[in-house]
Formats: structure tokens, sequence, C-alpha cells
């Protein structure tokens, strides 16, 4: 599903081998393609368009690099670009000043603002700051019991009003009573809206008005499409929002709405999120975001997920193990089975840059990894240890008892020995270097 | 700079409110054919809807070749009809969701976020109205006082609801379930689950388990699997419904959030490849605010023809 941007480059450069300029010529073909990534990631059309522009105005003239070839070239140059749009470094929150201050959670209905809020706190609250939530959406239901929930739960106090208290005057009572009580942040919980919705555009804007917040945050999903300007600009002329959080980035979507957003309001993103739980926010990475819109493949989310899946100390008996060639198939299994928490393949392929081109045309099917399950199970605990002794009727009997074929089980063990004795020669000192986690096929 | 942007923006957002039909035919202006700057227009108007790149493209490509070359008349109806034909064909005339089975199980899914419980709540208030016995299964055992908010909808609405504790397996909620809907004579079941994004293996596991638990349980069962797909969403609304679709048989699409200015084209894309029809559509926070969805309505309203 993700093209690899590089490849389809490579395609259109290819014919233009030998030429030592990025001309107005051969960059308008490639342009095409990014233009294409950029709107398959979601990025708002008009963006797009004006972000083609400007990067062709830099990549123009410019001389290619020997080490790298015109393609890898305009893709460096659109990714420094995009890089730069969404913020070339890191915008923390601005929390000075004198106590109490106010940190507001806007956004649409479903954004993840209720659990953004809590998040926040316990991040806050972890730094040595002593936040109060406030629980301000009175329209959804029992969202006022959730905050309370999150907040018994990272341990940090919640201020609810009494049913039917207007949402300002709720912050306002959050507000009196961090000051009375010495809380240093105050975190308001809004109710979602949409942005054509005047009387809650306009209610939200009255609490503005009443707590004076030193940062507003416009809370979006990060799978939004094509709408995300109009409901960003909308927030922002109506609220002036000082910096956006991106929700639910640990799924496969490419997040291009973080660039239009960022490109229509000029709001820094200060944070994303990647996980249900309340420790799931995180500072938010420009160079990992452009790479993932532009489906070049995200090699430190990869290294990320692997480090999530593999519990150190196995890896390291797996080590070991790999050393000193005492390999099994149990190890196999076990390490399919962590291969395998770490996500869908495909989605794992996509990850690794050229590994879509590498791999196109292979079954990778999850079935694969069933059916190779089903063989091992099948064997002894004595074979798993010794593939050696696997004869022919052992072989007919695995077959048989794990829904295969022969042929399959031959397979299998053939691989398998192989992958055995490709470990023994890196496992020599000087040859191979480390090894955690072997790729098999 | 960006001041300037923003304005263009601003004109832009009036510009949604307003019709595209008028952008069309503005666009269009009269002309005898299609010039390459007016199929731009249009390219953006269709790509701005999140109809997606390739089914735009596609588009683009059948007005080029029909209008592109040579002189006609009415150009601006042509384009209009065209694109509302192939659209058209893309999508699925839905059957209604009915309750013909005693009980009717339906199961209610989505990644986090999408509006599955507002949806199971106002599910609950349809068939309520028409005189069912409806019992709702709260099987969002995840989030916190995401059972809360669902008995608020059953004291709304008048349903029954079978609830376990917070952090409760969710398939064992869904067996209580199916247990007490048949002792009781209920009509329809709606079970709501927690949200998952599609990516997570082990969070799509605990749903076919559920989705297992209610099979073994009821004969034919679930009914319905619903999917619910916030229109605001872009084009990973594609790999959500594709991931779901594999690990538990979709039979249908619920379109949420469609009352503010995203048109949830991404749907024309996921229909015509699953072939999972769009069946409601939700129009609001209210209780009545879930309508069948009518694929003319939907397109008159994508390309800004008339409101639903």
């Amino acid at each position: 599903m993700f093209d690899q941007i590089s490849d389809k480059l490579e395609g259109v450069f290819k014919k233009l081998r030998g030429q030592g300029k990025l001309t107005e010529a051969n960059i308008d073909e490639a342009l095409r393609e990014v233009r294409r990534a950029l709107l398959e990631a979601d990025v708002n059309y008009k963006v797009a368009r004006d972000f083609i522009k400007r990067v062709k105005e830099r990549a123009l003239g410019q001389d290619v690099l020997k080490s790298i070839t015109p393609g890898q070239q305009v893709v460096k140059v659109v990714h420094d670009e995009m890089v730069v749009l969404l913020g070339g470094e890191q915008a923390p929150l601005d929390l000075t000043g004198s106590p109490p201050l106010v940190v507001m959670m806007i956004g649409l209905q479903g954004a993840g603002k209720t659990t953004t809020a809590g998040k926040l706190a316990l991040q806050l609250k972890e730094k040595g700051r002593t936040p109060l939530l406030v629980a301000a959406d009175v329209y959804r239901p029992a969202a006022i019991d959730q905050l309370e929930v999150l907040g018994e739960s990272i341990d940090v106090g919640v201020y609810r009003a009494p049913d039917g208290t207007d949402p300002v005057e709720i912050a306002r009572g959050g507000l009196e009573l961090a000051k009375a009580t010495g809380l240093d942040t105050v975190i308001i919980d809004t109710a979602g809206r949409l942005h054509v919705d005047d009387e809650r555009m306009d209610e939200v804007a009255r609490i503005k008005d009443a707590v004076s917040p030193r940062e507003i945050l416009f809370v979006a999903d990060g799978a939004t499409g094509q709408d995300a300007v109009t409901a960003a600009s909308a927030f922002y002329e109506q609220l002036v929002f000082t910096g956006v959080v991106l929700t639910r980035l640990d799924s496969d979507t490419r997040g291009g709405a973080a660039l239009s957003i960022r490109e229509v309001t000029g709001v820094p993103i200060k944070y994303i999120g990647v996980s249900e739980k309340p420790d799931g926010l995180e500072v938010f990475h420009p160079d990992r975001l452009a790479s993932r819109i532009l489906g070049m493949g995200d090699i430190v989310t990869l290294v990320e997920k692997a480090q999530d899946a593999v519990d150190e100390t196995q890896a390291r008996q797996m080590q070991k193990k790999l050393r000193t060639a005492s390999f099994t198939f149990d190890d196999f299994l076990e390490q399919m089975e962590q291969v395998r928490q770490m996500g869908p393949l495909d989605q794992l392929l996509d990850m690794i840059p050229g590994a879509g081109k590498a791999l196109k045309g292979m079954q990778l099917e999850e079935d694969a990894f069933v059916s190779v399950e089903a063989i091992i199970r099948s064997m002894t605990f004595e074979e798993r240890g010794k593939p050696q002794i696997l004869n022919g009727s052992r072989r007919r009997r695995i077959a048989k008892g794990s829904g295969t074929t022969v042929q399959e089980v031959n397979r299998l063990i053939k691989q398998f020995t192989m992958m055995q004795k490709m470990m023994k020669r890196m496992a020599r000192p000087g040859k191979g270097g480390k090894m955690a986690m072997p790729v098999f096929g | 700079m960006l001041g300037g942007f923003l304005d263009k923006f601003k004109a832009g957002l009036a510009r949604t409110r307003e019709s595209v039909v008028d952008r069309i035919r503005e666009a269009v202006g009269g002309k005898p054919r299609l010039d390459e700057e007016t199929l731009e227009e249009i390219e953006e108007i269709l790509i701005q809807a999140d109809i997606g790149v390739d089914t735009s493209m596609d588009l683009i490509e059948r007005l080029r070749e029909r209008y592109g070359d040579a002189d006609h008349e009415e150009v601006e109806q042509g384009v209009f009809d065209l694109l509302a034909r192939e659209l058209g064909s893309m999508l699925t005339v839905p059957t209604p969701i009915a309750s013909t089975h005693r009980p009717t199980i339906i199961l209610v899914v989505g990644v986090n976020g999408a509006g599955k419980t507002t949806t199971v709540g106002k599910l609950a208030k349809r068939f309520s109205d028409d005189g069912k016995k409806v019992m709702i299964a709260a099987c969002d055992t995840f989030r916190a006082a995401a059972i809360d908010q669902l008995e608020i909808w059953a004291e709304r609405t008048g349903a029954d609801i079978v609830r376990h504790q917070a952090g409760a397996d969710a398939a064992s909620v869904a067996y209580d379930a199916m247990e007490a809907a048949v002792a009781q004579g209920i009509d329809v079941v709606l079970i709501d689950t927690a949200g998952r994004l599609h990516t997570k293996v082990n969070l799509m596991e605990e749903l076919k388990k559920i989705q297992r638990v209610v099979a073994r349980t009821i004969e034919g069962a679930p009914h319905e699997t619903l999917l619910v797909l916030d229109a605001t969403t872009g084009q990973n609304a594609v790999e959500q419904a594709r991931a779901f679709h594999r690990d538990v048989s979709l039979t249908g699409l619920v379109l949420a959030k469609l009352d503010g200015t995203a048109k949830g084209g991404v749907i024309v894309a996921v229909t015509h490849e699953l072939d999972v029809p769009v069946r409601l559509v939700g129009l609001g926070e209210g209780e009545d605010d879930l309508q069948p969805f009518d694929p003319e309505h939907f397109i008159a309203a994508l390309l800004g023809r008339d409101n639903i």
C-alpha cells in the first residue's frame, strides 16, 4: 500500500542519469510523484500545491551530489523542507510565570482531549509540578466521570462542579480552587465541538476570556483528512491556540494533517499521542513525521516497536544461543512470536526503507507463519532440539500432524539448517558483527 | 506571510459552506469544453472531499476523455451527471438495519473516538421507539467511564444494560448479555466495544473472541457487525476498514460526525474496495441524529447540490 516514494523517483530519474543539475524538466515529473504521496498522506490539496512550489524553487539549479542519485536528492530536499515546515526545533510547553497557569484543551469530538489532558497532567506531575484537572465537558455523557477516573489512576486532583453548572463557571471555579490550594497548573478539559457550531465556539471563547490560559492546545486526530485545515483554521481564528497535539499516531496513519494544520496556523506541534496508556504522550519529532508522511519508511519507529516486543533478557539469552549455535526450533518459534507481536508483517516491511521493493512478489501472508508454527508444534521436544534426527518417517508424521505436506516440512527444515549455519558463521568473532534479530523468510 | 495564508483559508472556509456546485459552475464558466485549469479545479474539489487520489484521478480522466477535446453543449450538467453516475456506481444501496431475528445481535466496532458509544445510544433510541425490547452490552471495559456513558444512554432510552466492572473480560460481558437476552426475551442486543486501533494485534484478537463467543451462544450471531468511521478521517479509513473487515467480517459502515464540514468522501473508496455498504450516517449528538444512508443524497452533498 505504501509505495516507496524513493523507488518511484528512482524510476523517474533513471533516464536522466548522468545529468549534472536538477532542471525544471527533470524535476517536474519527480515532484508529481511527491505531490501524489502528500495527497495520499492526507496533506491538504492547497498545502501540498504550495509546498511543491517551494520545493521546486529550492531544488532548481542544485548540483547533483556525486554520492547520491537525483531521485534521492529530490527526496532529501523535500524531506528537509518538510522538517523545516513542521517546525525544525522542539517547542516546549511555556509554563513560565506566576502560578497557577492554565492549559486549555480544545478540539473536535473524539479527537482525544480527555485522554491527552490526563497524560499531560501525569507528565507535568512527574516534572514536579502540581496539576489540577478541570472537567468542563458537560455535554458528552459521563465525560466528567471519565476525567475523574483518569485523575484517580494518576493521582491528580479533578475539579468537578455540580450538574448544570455553566462550563465557563466550571473553568473559573477550577482556577479559584488551584489558587486557594496552591496548585501551580490548571488543565481544563473542554467539550468536543464542531467549528461550525457558533454557540459552542462562542462558549469556548468565553472560557478562554474567563481564565486567560497560558497555553491552548488544539487536539487533533492524526488520521484527519482534508478537512483538518478547515477545522484548525476555524479554531485558530476564534481562539489563537498556542500548540497542537496530534493523537493516535501509534496506528498506520501517515499523519499528513500535521503538515496542513501547521501550514495554515503556523502553530507548532508540541506533542503526539502514541498509546492509550497514561504515559503515551511524547514530544514531537519533525524528522520522523516527515519520513512517515512521505512513506519513506520509519526505521526509528520500527526499532522502537522491536524494543517494545522483545524482552531484553530474552534477547540476551537469544544472542548467547546464537553464539554457541544451540539455536533450536523452540527458539525459532519464540522469535517468530516476537516478530508477530510487533504488528502485521506488511506494515513492518513498510517501515524498512527499500524493503517494499526487495520483497516484491513474495508471499508474506500471516498464514505462512501459521503453518510454520503448526509444523514446529507437531515435533517432539527432542526433534525441536536436534533437527538432524528428523528422518523420512518422522517428517511424514509431522506433516500429518500439522496438516501440511512433507514438502513444506522439508522446506522449513532446510531453511532452519541454513539459518543455523549462517548463525555459526556470524557468531565467529570478527566476521559478522552484532545480530540481535535475524530475519528469516 | 503566514497571515496571508490564513486569510486564504478563511476564504476557503466560507467557500466550503458555499455550494460546491457553484464552484464547479464557476470553474466551467459556460465554456464548451474542459481545459486543464478547469479539470485541475475539479480535481481539487474531489480530493478535498477525501475521495482519494486514485479515484479522483480516474474521474478526471473520464471527464477529460468526454469533454476535453471537442465542444459540447451544457458541459456543467454533463460534468455533474458523469461524476454522480461514476460515484454512484461505487456505492451500494444499503438494506436497512432490521431486527428480524430474536434476539438480533448487533456488534459495533471502530477505532478510538470514532463515535461508537454515541452510535449505540442512538440505535437504542431508534429500536426502543419502534417498540422493541433493547439491551446494551457494555463491552468497553477499558476506557475510563465508558460504562457510565452507556448507563446514561440506557436510562434515556429505557434499554436494559449488561455490565461488569471496569477492566473485566469483554467477551464474558458479551456472553452474559447473550444469556440474559435469551432469558428475558430481548429483541435487539447492541454490543458496544472498546475503541481499538486496527494495527493493535492483541486488541483485534479480543474483538474476534467477542465475536466467537456471540456466535457460539446464538446461532447466526452477530447478525450485524458495524464499523463506525469518523467522517473527518482521511485515507487511513481505508486501512481501518480493511483490517476490521479481515478480522470480523463487517456487514456495514456507520459514517459518524457528518454534520461538520468534512464530506466523508473516503467511504467511496472503502465501499468500492470491500463491498461493504454504508448503512447509517450520524449527524449530531442528539438522540435522533442517526439516519439511514442514502447514496443519492450523499453524492448530492458531496458535489454540493443539496444538503442532507
